[in-house]
């Protein structure tokens, strides 16, 4: 690791004004990614602003409905939380099939959302990777692709968004509420949260900087059933292939977004309508566009299957 | 470095020369690929060092650590409690499982300074030879072990474990998200997935589990 100065955040604007004056600066929560990667010198911040102790670590109601998650609250807490496992069980299902027991207990909401790629190539600093060295090129492409993105992808990167449960908020419509260095704040639809890779993989969120994320809002609930499913090559512990987050009515109408496929969690709202008709049609607008390599094209079928699955599952 | 001619070194000093020893390639090797992202931490670039105090198996303990210092290495090599095992360092393998607030975590992902006023519990606070915790006791009846590397912090975990379920925080495999989670075998394996045994204990780790939470192994 390179050395670091460090301080512990006193107030929300307070963090976002220093991170935005200090060269170099980054905050730190969970810690679970950014220590993994500063161990690599792949992140080398020099300043750490320690945000633990801001107290954003409450779940409350809002006037509308819905609820509003503080940016510091635990995954564990998050999925263990008794209104967000009656009426948003997308998500408690999501979190639950992220990471460790261990992880979950350190791993923050805004931490979860800001994780970076497992792309082994981003991982390997013996390899060109234009999100980790902007315009060193890609390895990925045309190297071991197998886990990697088949929507959205550009010619600079094809690495895919690790969350499970941003998949989950995207199914629900959350909101990404965030305050910005002049102390201003703004709400971010989590439809707007993320890039596309493009030219500048490199940025990965519309966060600008020094803006620290407070909390998620999630809408009124939706009803109907919820299912995350995710496929992955060992049961637990593992990354996803290919993840589905779904709401579904009785009547079969609903919501569906994709894991694993994409620089982000990955919806195509034209593509729900289709939902009465089937996972073909809706595989089909879902995955329109999409642009496969030799390894990861086996993402297109399993989307469909594990999308029959998923709404075999919701009929009951 | 220990002088290589001398017999009385142990293990874990051999292990810790031959760590520094790989050490000293690195920078080398990092300056030539990353020479713009690092160029500003090359001119700030002196360790800086910070205070932390917060209780470790009961005891207070006040410690001026070099900010990069993990939890991991702070209770290892200040604290001189080696019980706490570094596998992969990257929070892979839960071989440095420790308890923070009644909260199992992996100590090499957190750093030390971030711990102001903690309660960490490690392996030696569980129980010691003489006067070992049931966990520990049902680990050696069921050989929940073989090399017995991993088994520190597989102990954390499963005692975290039994509290996480008794408090009714679901997992992956509770088919039920409102029900109260049961200890169940398949439970117990998704829950300690956390924890990687190359020996291969794991169905004897789930009996000695099993045991303690009171059912029939």
């Amino acid at each position: 690791m390179k050395p670091f100065t460090y301080e512990r955040a006193k107030s929300p604007t307070e963090a976002a004004a220093v991170a935005a004056r200090t060269q170099g600066a980054k905050f730190i929560a969970g810690g679970t990614n950014l220590l993994d990667l500063m161990k690599l010198q792949i992140e080398t911040p020099t300043h750490l602003i320690d945000v633990n102790g801001l107290a954003l670590d409450k779940i409350e109601h809002t006037p509308e409905g819905g609820l509003r998650i503080g940016a510091l609250v635990r995954n564990t807490d998050l999925a263990a939380d008794q209104r967000v496992r009656r009426d948003y069980g997308l998500l408690a299902r999501a979190l639950l099939a992220g990471a460790s027991g261990q992880l979950r207990n350190r791993a923050t909401t805004a931490g979860n959302l800001l994780q970076r790629t497992r792309c082994p190539y981003f991982y390997d600093s013996n390899m060109p990777c234009n999100k980790r060295q902007p315009g060193s090129g890609c390895a990925a492409i045309g190297g071991f692709s197998r886990q990697h993105a088949v929507m959205g992808v550009s010619d600079a990167c094809i690495a895919t968004h690790p969350s499970d449960m941003a998949v989950a908020l995207r199914t629900l419509d959350a909101v990404v509420e965030t305050v910005r260095p002049d102390g201003s704040a703004r709400s971010i639809p989590i439809a707007e949260f993320y890039r596309l890779p493009g030219d500048t993989p490199h940025l990965e969120t519309v966060v600008e900087r020094g803006e620290l994320i407070t909390a998620v809002t999630l809408p009124r609930p939706l009803g109907g059933i919820h299912i995350y499913r995710k496929v992955r090559d060992r049961a637990s512990y593992a990354f996803a292939l290919v993840s589905i987050g779904a709401v579904v009515q009785r009547d079969g109408t609903g919501r569906v977004a994709l894991g694993g496929v994409a620089h982000k969690p990955w919806r195509v709202e034209a593509a729900e309508a289709a939902m009465p008709r089937g996972a073909k049609a809706v595989a089909q607008g879902l995955l329109a566009g999409a642009k496969t390599t030799h390894e990861n094209a086996f993402k297109l079928p399993l989307v469909e299957r594990t999308l029959a699955a998923v709404l075999a599952e919701a009929k009951g | 470095m220990p002088n290589p001619g001398d017999l009385t070194l142990s293990r874990r000093h051999l292990l810790i020369g031959a760590t520094s020893a790989a050490v000293t390639t690195a920078p080398t090797l990092a300056k030539a690929q990353a020479p713009v992202a690092n160029a500003q931490a090359a001119t700030v670039g002196a360790p800086s060092i910070s205070k932390v105090s917060f209780l470790v198996n009961g005891k207070p303990r006040d410690l001026q650590l070099d900010t990069r210092t993990t939890l991991l290495d702070a209770l290892r090599e200040h604290l001189h409690l080696p019980g706490t095992k570094k596998g992969c360092d990257h929070g892979q393998c839960g071989a440095c499982t420790v308890i923070v607030g009644g909260r199992r975590i992996n100590s090499c992902l957190t750093l030390a300074v971030m711990h102001e006023g903690d309660k960490i519990t490690t392996i030696e606070g569980l129980g010691t030879p003489e006067n070992q915790h049931p966990m520990q006791s049902a680990f050696v009846k069921h050989d929940g072990y073989q090399c017995g590397y991993c088994t520190p912090g597989q102990v954390c975990s499963a005692v975290a474990v039994l509290d996480e379920i008794k408090a009714g925080i679901p997992s992956h495999v509770s088919a039920d998200l409102l029900a109260p989670p049961q200890v169940t075998a398949v439970e117990l394996r998704e829950r300690m997935s956390g924890n990687i045994c190359r020996c291969g204990a794991y169905s004897n780790i789930v009996d000695a589990i099993t045991e303690v939470s009171g059912r029939k192994a």
